[in-house]
């Protein structure tokens, strides 16, 4: 039988409480719902509390570079188009560092997804203001409140029409693993923006916080319209669920060379090199 | 009738003098000659001056020639920059409608005449310079087909024409300058070094590559890109050079050979990546062609300048290896043994080339398809999957399966890691995984190629150089051996790691020691020294962006032969 329990137990080294506790359970439930067992799915994540994921689940996994989860994820994707891939990393590493990959992801639209421990703050490095951190809020680095506004992931991928964008909050468990589970089952590249409480170095956007705030949407995702007004409200009200869908080929789908499976199967064929190679005669 | 031809053109970038020079190529390869080309490109699309240099024989031809028997001028600046490269008596073709004061050996074509637009003008000289050189017109008009088929009919018969009445003008009005004779014509190709490098990698089985546009390296990807969905390929243009290179990691770690081309600027920002190729132990082929920096540098030049970058890039320490490749062949099966030394030693391979080797067309043998031995695979098995571990350290070299291909877990990781993959730090583990990388290094030390050393044994004079330059070393070697020279050289193609049992005797018999190199501070010779303790105090430096001749070098070595 495939439960949470297939993808083991792992001791983590995240603080007791942590939204990131809850969101791997999440994972773990929509992986086991569907059937998808450690070897047949790569975690990959870059680097803060997020990206330690990978270690804390029975996988194939790749942790890479800060910023960089999302480069090494599609290729993994377009080398192996039948296999599983899940990338997991904060919002400092996604939006931050990583942002250019972020909007590369979106228009390559390969069928992976991308879940974003959004907790709105630098959590592995002690406190500093993320992307997402609201302005004002004053942080160790911020004495004087952020001056920056704030990026607004979803609505950026909503803007870009990206295949499937979802918020949704840790705290709330049965959202959190449904919303994970829609998003794999997306046929393109899907991001879900798990609001994830840091209880160490966010004093503002705490789990009451959220939990206050976090409606689901009741508009069609088809709409794009609606969505992106939607994608936009972010306050006394945050939005949550599906926000945005559009069923368009993945680029892992279109490419001829990705039709026959894993690359790495293909052997080597000798008389078409030679022919190319004669072709310069 | 000369030993050798060189022939220059020149011309402003949007007058065609590329495709002239690409027919012209082939042409004369496929009458059986050999031959080297230089372009000399400004970066630009339009205007400015461009000229291709060419070097015919009836035997190979090493380095690019200094002087020339023929100039071939599309515009009027190109008759004022390279009149004084003419070997006396030279010929110089200009345009009839310039009415430039009569010197000997110039040949005003009638282009108005012969190209009834200006487009045609490009094929108009090239069929006074391929009647000059007493090619047939057969070796042009398949090629013009090819060229201009997808253009229609029209242009087509419009070009036959326009050739065919050039050459019946060149053959009454044009002197002749006959090719150098071949007695046994062989087969041979023509290519430059970045398509050799594409099909080094394809007969690798390379199955991905990740690259951002940059010259001189974006020729490498587009060779693969129109290979790719024959050949099985993913070639994906990254959003930015750390993508391209992480995406190349990604690939390789899901089993697909990767490779990454790029030029120094680009291969900067990717340096990170090298690091987590070294800390992660996935193999990945760079592929990087120099071009002069720092930062943007010349962008159409050559330069020898990234030896120092691609050698220390990526922090934290770790194995590599640096293939740099001197002739076309090298580019062939240099890369494919890039990617077999890949996969043999876990981690990054670099091939470092430059602008000069990658864009140079030469006459080449057809590669032996047959000599290749296979690329290492990585371990296929899935025994005992629930105790698999990608860093078991019992052999430096650990069993590298591949995610999805059984039950085995495979965890690849950035930080340091105990034999699972996960992370860890303590220190007595990380001092063992350190050295088991490390330890990787006899796999690569166990395989290094030799430098090349021709001439005389205890000579008075030893040139050492390595990657595109050593043809031109070699081509001077020999001159200065027939000028009564006690003289020889010493190539390297690999420049990382060395074993001085292979070449310090070679330094120690010698009397003067010098090196020559594309950059300005002799980063070779110090990398010999550092690893050696051997000084090379000559230097033969080359770091205005201009390709390195033997005109050059001989001009340089003067004061040191004197003093011989």
């Amino acid at each position: 039988m495939i439960d949470t329990k297939t993808y083991g137990e792992f001791k983590t080294s995240w603080c007791p409480g942590c939204g990131n506790h809850d969101v791997l359970v999440s994972v773990k439930e929509a992986l086991a719902s569907q059937g998808i067992l450690p070897h047949q799915f790569v975690m990959v994540s870059g680097i803060g509390q997020a990206a330690k994921i990978v270690h804390y689940l029975k996988c194939n996994g790749f942790n890479g570079l800060h910023g960089r989860a999302l480069s090494p994820a599609q290729a993994i994707k377009l080398a192996n188009p039948e296999m599983t891939v899940l990338v997991e990393s904060g919002d400092g590493c996604t939006y931050g560092e990583g942002g250019n990959h972020f909007l590369a992801a979106i228009r390559r639209n390969v069928n992976i997804t991308l879940i974003v421990h959004d907790n709105q703050i630098y959590g592995l490095t002690k406190g500093q203001s993320s992307p997402t951190t609201m302005t004002g809020h004053v942080t160790k680095n911020n004495p004087l409140g952020v001056f920056d506004q704030p990026f607004n992931p979803v609505a950026v991928a909503v803007a870009m029409r990206a295949s499937f964008v979802a918020r949704t909050f840790s705290g709330f468990h049965e959202h959190a693993t449904q919303t994970i589970e829609q998003a794999m089952k997306h046929p393109g590249f899907a991001l879900v923006d798990m609001h994830s409480p840091c209880i160490s170095f966010n004093k503002v956007n705490t789990f009451a916080w959220y939990k206050a705030r976090c409606k689901e949407v009741s508009h069609d995702p088809e709409d794009w319209a609606t969505a992106m007004t939607v994608a936009q409200v972010f306050g006394e009200e945050i939005p949550i669920g599906v926000l945005f869908r559009e069923e368009r080929p993945s680029k892992d789908t279109q490419l001829p060379q990705c039709a026959d499976g894993a690359l790495y199967r293909k052997p080597v064929d000798m008389a078409a090199v030679k022919q190319r190679m004669l072709a310069y005669a | 009738m000369h030993k050798e031809l060189h022939l220059i053109m020149g011309g402003e970038a949007g007058q065609g003098l590329d495709t002239v020079s690409g027919l012209l190529v082939k042409a004369v390869v496929r009458s059986g000659r050999h031959l080297l080309g230089a372009h000399h490109v400004m970066s630009r699309v339009r205007g400015g001056h461009n000229n291709f240099r060419l070097r015919i024989g009836s035997r190979p031809v090493q380095g690019p020639p200094d002087t020339f028997h023929l100039l071939a001028a599309m515009s009027q600046e190109s008759v004022d920059l390279h009149k004084d490269k003419l070997k006396d008596p030279g010929i110089i073709l200009v345009d009839a409608a310039w009415e430039l004061p009569a010197r000997p050996g110039m040949v005003a074509i009638p282009f108005a005449e012969l190209a009834s637009r200006p487009v045609f003008r490009n094929v108009a000289l090239l069929g006074v310079i391929g009647a000059m050189l007493g090619l047939e017109a057969s070796l042009f008009e398949e090629q013009l087909e090819e060229e201009f088929r997808a253009k229609g009919d029209k242009i087509v018969s419009s070009n036959l024409d326009v050739l065919s009445s050039s050459m019946k003008w060149a053959a009454e009005n044009a002197p002749s300058l006959p090719l150098p004779k071949v007695d046994d014509p062989t087969k041979m190709l023509s290519m430059d070094g970045n398509q050799a490098i594409v099909l080094g990698a394809l007969a690798a089985g390379v199955r991905f590559c990740g690259y951002y546009p940059m010259s001189p390296a974006t020729s490498i990807a587009e060779g693969l890109v129109h290979a790719a969905v024959e050949m099985g390929v993913v070639v994906e243009q990254a959003e930015d050079e750390i993508a391209a290179a992480n995406m190349a990691l990604g690939a390789a770690y899901a089993g697909a050979r990767s490779i990454v081309p790029t030029s120094g600027g680009g291969f900067a920002l990717m340096t990170e990546a090298v690091s987590l190729a070294g800390v992660s132990e996935t193999p990945v082929v760079f592929v990087v062609v120099q071009r002069p920096g720092p930062a943007t540098g010349l962008a159409t030049r050559t330069e020898q300048a990234d030896l120092e970058l691609v050698l220390y890039a990526g922090h934290g320490e770790f194995p590599r290896a640096i293939l740099a490749p001197a002739t076309l062949e090298d580019c062939f099966y240099l890369t494919h043994k890039a990617f077999d030394l890949a996969e043999k030693s876990q981690g990054p391979v670099f091939v470092l080339s430059d602008q000069y080797l990658a864009s140079a067309p030469r006459s080449v043998a057809p590669f032996d398809l047959e000599v290749l031995a296979p690329i290492a695979d990585p371990d296929l098995g899935d025994t005992d999957p629930e105790n698999y571990r990608r860093y078991n350290w019992d052999n430096p070299i650990s069993p590298r399966r591949i995610p999805g291909h059984g039950k085995s877990l495979v965890l690849a990781d950035s930080h340091e890691h105990d034999e699972v993959g996960h992370i860890i730090e303590d220190g007595g583990i990380r001092v063992r995984m350190q050295d088991k990388r490390l330890a990787k290094m006899d796999v690569i030390l166990s395989e290094v190629l030799p430098p090349e050393f021709s001439g005389d044994e205890e000579p008075d004079l030893l040139l050492v150089g390595w990657g595109s330059t050593c043809e031109v070393l070699r081509e001077v070697t020999a001159g200065l051996r027939e000028n009564g020279v006690k003289a020889a050289c010493l190539c390297f193609t690999q420049v990382w790691p060395l074993v001085p049992e292979t070449f310090m005797p070679r330094l120690e018999a010698a009397g003067t020691v010098v090196t020559v190199e594309g950059n300005s501070t002799a980063q070779f010779a110090g990398l010999l020294r550092k690893t050696t303790g051997f000084h090379i105090k000559d230097t033969v430096l080359r770091y205005d962006g201009r390709t390195l001749t033997a005109g050059f070098v001989m001009e340089r070595l003067q004061p040191i032969l004197e003093a011989l």
